[in-house]
Order: C-alpha cells, then sequence, then structure tokens
C-alpha cells in the first residue's frame, strides 16, 4: 500500500473508532443539533426583525451566515476530541501499531465532517421554517454544501493543530472561542461588509469566511437585489475561499501531524 | 543465537532526573528477560523507549534487529505492547477494540474478526466482549489490553507490569499464554513487581535502579550471588534461645539472626542438609525442643531487597538511611517464612 492509501484505510479505521462513540453517547450528537437550531432562531428572529440590508431579505441573508459560522465553532470540536484523546491511554495503543502517522488525525478530521453534515442538515431544516429557500438549482445548491464542508474540513485541521498543542480540553474550548468569534463577525456573515468602516471593512472583506460566506448565499441564490460586490474576493467568493482551503489544508496537514508526533514522544 | 532486543547505553532524562542511565540490555529470541526493579527505577521508561513510544536521548537499541530510531515503522509491525497502563478505547467493546487493533495492523477483515473472537475466549471475556470496556472491571480490562498486544501475533513482546490487578486464576492464565508463545518463538520483556512472576517465567533477568542495571542473571545466579542457604530453626521455648544461638553460630561460623518474639533464629550455611543434620544433632544432645525446623535457599524476594537496598515506595528519595529500610524488609521476609 502506498503512504496516502494506508493513511486513508487506517484514518478509516480511527474514523469508524469515533463514530462508534456517537453511537455510544447519543447525547453528544444531541447537543451538536440542538445549537445549530438555535442560532438560525435566534438570527432568524432577533436580528431579523431588527436588521434591514436594502436590497435583500435579511432571513435569507443571514442564513448562508449562520452556516458558515456554525461550521467553524463544529470544526473546534475536532480539537476538543484531539485533547481528549491525547489524554487517553488509547493513544500509546495507536503509537505501538503500524499504523500511518496522520491517521489519527485523519481519523479525527474524517469522522467531524459527519458531526457537520449533521448541524448543515438541521440547521437548512430549521432554515426553511423561519422562511429561508434556495432560489438556485439542486446541483448549485449542493456546490454550496459542499464548499462549507469543505470549508470546515480545513479549519478542523487548524484545530486539530491547537488541540495538540495545549492538550487540556477546556484551553482548547477557551482559545477557539476567542479565535472564531472575531473570524466569523468581522465579516459579511451577518452584516453587509461593505458599510462597515475603514480598516474593519477591509479585514471583512478579505476574510475567507467571508468568502466562504458570500459563495454559499450565491450558491443558494440569496443575494437578492445587493449590487455586485467591488472587492475581488467578493467578486469570487469560490475561487477565493478555495484558495485558502489550499493554503490551509497544505500547511497544516504536516503540521499537525508533525505535532501529533511531537507531542506523544516526549 | 540472535538477540532480538539489544540496547546499548540507553540514556533518557526528564529534567534532573535520569530515568535511564546508560542501559544495556540483550535479549536473545525465544527467551523472556524479566525486568525488576523499585518503582520508579526505570522500567517503563526502558519499555516505551523499546516500542518505539519515546526517543531515548542518548544510545541505540535494535528491536527484531530494527533500528528503533531508523525504522520505528517497522519495528512496530513486529511488537506488540501492553503498557502499565491499559490502553484500551472505552467506549468501544472488547470485541471492536480487538477488531480495531487488527485492522491497524493490516490483517484484513475475515482475519482480524476471527482474531478477535478468539482471543476473547482465550482471556474469558467472551461474556463480556459485546460491553463497552468502560464497564470492565480493572481486571478485565488488563486482560483486554493483553489480548490487544498478541492480536498480531507478534514476535516481540512487551509486558508492563501484565498480571498486576489479576486474580490469581487470570494470572496463571496469563502465565501459561506467556509461556506458550515463548515455545511459539516469541521473545518477550516483561516488568513485574512479583518475585514469582520473574522465577516462573524469566529465563534472564536484570535488576535496574535509578535507571541503572545493578544485576544480571538467571534468578539462581543472582541467589547465589546475595549468599547460599540459610537454615531456619524455630523454638519451642523462649528459653532455649541463646543454646538455639550458640549452637548455630558454632556451625555457621557467622551472624544469627534472632527474632524472639516468634523463636525463629536464622543463619547462612554452606554444606546443605549435611549441616543440617549437624545442627538436629546437636539441638538434640542438648535437649532443646524444635518446633520447625528448615533449610531454605534466599528467595528472589531476599536478592530484591539486598540489591535494591530500599522498599520499593521509597525508591524515588533514596539516601543512606536507606539500610535500615533493607532491614526491616527482611526481617518481614524472615516473619513470613517463619509462620509457614
Ligand atoms: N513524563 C515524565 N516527566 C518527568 N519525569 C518522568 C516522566 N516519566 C517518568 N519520569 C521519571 O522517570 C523515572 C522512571 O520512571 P518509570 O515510569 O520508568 O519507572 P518504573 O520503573 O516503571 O516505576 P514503577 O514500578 O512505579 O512503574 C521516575 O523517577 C519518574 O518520576
Ligand atoms: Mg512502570
Amino acid at each position: 500500500m502506498t503512504r496516502l492509501a494506508l493513511a486513508f484505510a487506517d484514518g478509516a479505521v480511527v474514523a469508524k473508532r469515533n463514530l462508534i462513540k456517537i453511537r455510544r453517547v447519543p447525547e453528544l450528537l444531541i447537543w451538536t443539533t440542538m445549537s445549530p437550531i438555535m442560532f438560525v432562531l435566534l438570527f432568524g428572529y432577533v436580528f431579523g426583525s431588527s436588521i434591514d440590508i436594502a436590497g435583500t431579505n435579511y432571513r435569507e441573508f443571514f442564513i448562508a451566515g449562520v452556516f458558515a459560522q456554525t461550521v467553524i465553532f463544529g470544526a473546534s470540536g475536532t480539537g476538543v476530541g484531539m485533547a481528549e484523546d491525547m489524554t487517553k491511554g488509547i493513544i500509546d495503543r495507536f503509537r505501538s501499531l503500524p499504523m500511518a502517522r496522520s491517521a489519527v488525525l485523519v481519523g479525527r478530521t474524517g469522522s467531524d465532517i459527519l458531526y457537520n453534515s449533521i448541524s448543515i442538515l438541521v440547521m437548512s431544516l430549521t432554515g426553511l421554517l423561519v422562511g429561508w429557500r434556495i432560489r438556485t438549482s439542486a446541483l448549485e445548491a449542493i456546490g454550496g454544501f459542499l464548499l462549507l464542508l469543505l470549508f470546515a474540513y480545513a479549519i478542523s485541521w487548524v484545530m486539530a493543530y491547537v488541540g495538540l498543542k495545549v492538550p487540556s480540553v477546556e484551553v482548547v474550548q477557551n482559545a477557539s472561542f476567542m479565535f472564531i468569534f472575531p473570524m466569523t463577525f468581522v465579516a459579511n456573515t451577518f452584516v453587509d461588509s461593505s458599510q462597515l468602516p475603514g480598516p474593519l471593512r477591509t479585514v471583512a472583506e478579505w476574510n475567507p469566511v467571508s468568502a466562504v460566506a458570500q459563495a454559499a448565499r450565491e450558491a443558494f441564490g440569496n443575494t437578492g437585489d445587493l449590487p455586485e460586490p467591488e472587492v475581488w474576493s467578493l467578486d469570487h467568493p469560490f475561487l477565493y475561499s478555495l484558495m485558502w482551503i489550499a493554503i490551509i489544508l497544505a500547511v497544516f496537514i504536516p503540521l499537525s501531524v508533525r505535532q501529533y508526533n511531537k507531542a506523544t514522544t516526549k | 543465537m540472535t538477540n532480538m532486543i539489544q540496547t546499548t547505553g540507553l540514556v533518557k532524562r526528564y529534567g534532573e532526573v535520569v530515568a535511564l542511565d546508560h542501559l544495556d540490555l540483550e535479549v536473545p529470541k525465544g527467551s523472556v528477560l524479566g525486568l525488576l526493579g523499585p518503582n520508579g527505577a526505570g522500567k517503563t521508561t526502558a519499555v516505551r523507549i523499546l516500542t518505539t513510544l519515546l526517543v531515548p536521548d542518548e544510545g541505540s537499541a535494535e528491536v527484531a534487529g530494527l533500528d528503533i530510531r531508523k525504522e520505528p515503522d517497522k519495528v512496530r509491525e513486529r511488537i506488540g505492547l501492553s503498557g502499565q497502563n491499559a490502553a484500551v478505547d472505552e467506549y468501544l467493546t472488547g470485541y471492536e477494540n480487538l477488531d480495531m487493533v487488527g485492522r491497524l495492523y493490516h490483517a484484513g477483515k475475515k482475519k482480524s474478526q476471527a482474531r478477535a473472537r478468539e482471543l476473547l475466549e482465550r482471556f474469558d471475556l467472551l461474556e463480556a466482549g459485546d460491553r463497552p470496556a468502560k464497564t470492565y472491571s480493572g481486571g478485565m480490562r488488563r486482560r483486554l489490553d493483553l489480548a490487544a498486544a498478541l492480536v498480531a501475533e507478534p514476535d516481540v513482546l512487551f509486558l508492563d507490569e501484565p498480571t498486576t490487578g489479576l486474580d490469581p486464576r487470570s494470572r496463571s492464565q496469563m502465565w501459561e499464554t506467556i509461556q506458550e508463545l515463548v515455545r511459539g518463538g516469541s521473545t518477550v520483556l516483561l516488568t513485574t513487581q512479583y518475585m514469582e512472576e520473574a522465577e516462573r517465567l524469566a529465563n534472564d533477568i536484570v535488576v535496574i535502579d535509578r535507571g541503572r542495571m545493578i544485576a544480571h542473571g538467571t534468578s539462581d545466579e543472582l541467589k547465589v550471588e546475595i549468599g547460599g542457604e540459610r537454615i531456619e530453626l524455630i523454638l519451642a521455648n523462649s528459653a532455649d534461645i541463646p543454646a538455639g544461638r550458640s549452637i548455630l553460630a558454632e556451625l555457621s561460623g557467622g551472624d544469627v539472626q534472632v527474632d524472639e518474639h516468634t523463636r525463629n533464629l536464622t543463619a547462612g550455611v554452606t554444606g546443605g542438609a549435611e549441616a543440617l543434620r549437624q545442627v538436629l544433632q546437636r539441638l538434640a544432645e542438648k535437649d532443646v525442643a524444635v518446633a520447625d525446623i528448615g533449610l531454605r535457599r534466599p528467595t528472589l524476594d531476599d536478592v530484591f531487597l539486598t540489591l535494591t537496598g530500599h522498599g520499593a515506595e521509597e525508591a524515588t528519595e533514596t539516601s543512606e538511611d536507606d539500610k535500615e529500610g533493607s532491614g526491616s524488609g527482611r526481617d518481614e521476609i524472615r516473619e513470613k517464612e517463619a509462620v509457614r
């Protein structure tokens, strides 16, 4: 077997193990699905009734933003999972087996795709209830969903790195919140970024989260009569998002694998 | 014969603590090495280095002819590990744990499932096999971990205190399993705090303390090293203690250890049964009533206590006063023997 095939095969075994845990502790899944519902309802009714973005229906506008934010929160679960694994004896077992060095990470990030898929599904259903509609073709919409999942997958690798670097579940949780809140709010997720003042606007416009939200918005046909964004990143949100995803994966996969090996041989 | 485990000058430091201090080990193919030592001696550290979980600061080691630094992946294909703490996933069932391990050794679905069932049966876990390991007792978890170490029928097996926490029946089953594996050609390095276990399983014993090897040999060799046989005499009456002491002193030409309370007298002798016969004869001449008398060889416990010079608990902060510790430890042993 080539190294890549080995990483996938072993990663699948580890992913299966993670999924069995969900079956044994179904509460995990219940909580994963509760928070997306809460987010959609909060934004739909609280902000939806008070914020008005000219040219669009806010309840359609914000949902792509909630999707983007929620999958990033979902990805932070990867960090928590890794940090938790590192404190367990099973890591010694994994380390003494002739499995791919990356398998524990490949498995963890892989099984977390399921978490995020479920939360997107739940959010979509709740979104439909509060008035969100897909106004494009099914194919385009699927493209939007896949981009969200792919972006979440890339963020999972960042979170895995954080989880390995600070192997304590509480620290990972707090640290990732510190990073997720600004990242998902200084963006066009819930507001029109072109209305933001000076430097904040620049940051928001080039923030990859904005591009992902914008791409999803376009894929679902939720942009309404908003003018075409002037800035390149939001004018080509798909391309710009994919570039970020590629960069994040290229940097954080090797970094996390190295950190995993380092953290376990001390 | 080729060595399946060979280390040269292994050193591992944790800040100020030197966990391993130039350790050299050799374990020939098909044999069992017992690694003994007080708490904190460095046994687990040695096992972790040899199983590629830890990188040594200095020195080199080969397992199954493979350099643990240069080819750790290949080493892992040849070894099985049961560490000091059970390395099982608590949310998986016993069966799922073993199946997962089999898959990660790349045994294939069919083979690893069959092997999982077989091992559950061998370790008396068939009934509990479909319950999450979370619900297992300590001993059951331990057995599951040992089973996991055997999944791939490895050439070299590392067992760090494999029978700690097992009940007597599971323990002797474990011993049989290990002996069976060795007969099949496996090589085993095991650490233990049970001298009986070392005696029964190990061809070779290495005693380490503070990361250094302090003795090496078969259990018989080690016993000879710390001195020959002992006569142990229990008198019927306390009044006879002085008489008994002088008889033993005469024949042993050395120290006689006396426990007034149990009327137990011990002295090292040479000449074995002949010495015993002479002592009995002298005792009869002086009309000393004997409750019990016997010739006994030093136990591995004696060896351990003599060599490491301190009780297990004080291992980390030993200093000059540890001679006292060893003294009291040996008294305890003597009392135990006397009760028998
Ligand atoms: N991660 C670590 N950080 C700091 N010190 C450590 C670490 N691991 C081990 N040590 C120290 O290294 C020494 C050897 O420890 P080791 O676990 O190898 O002992 P041991 O012989 O297995 O003891 P025991 O019989 O209690 O299992 C001890 O002094 C221990 O405190
Ligand atoms: Mg130990």
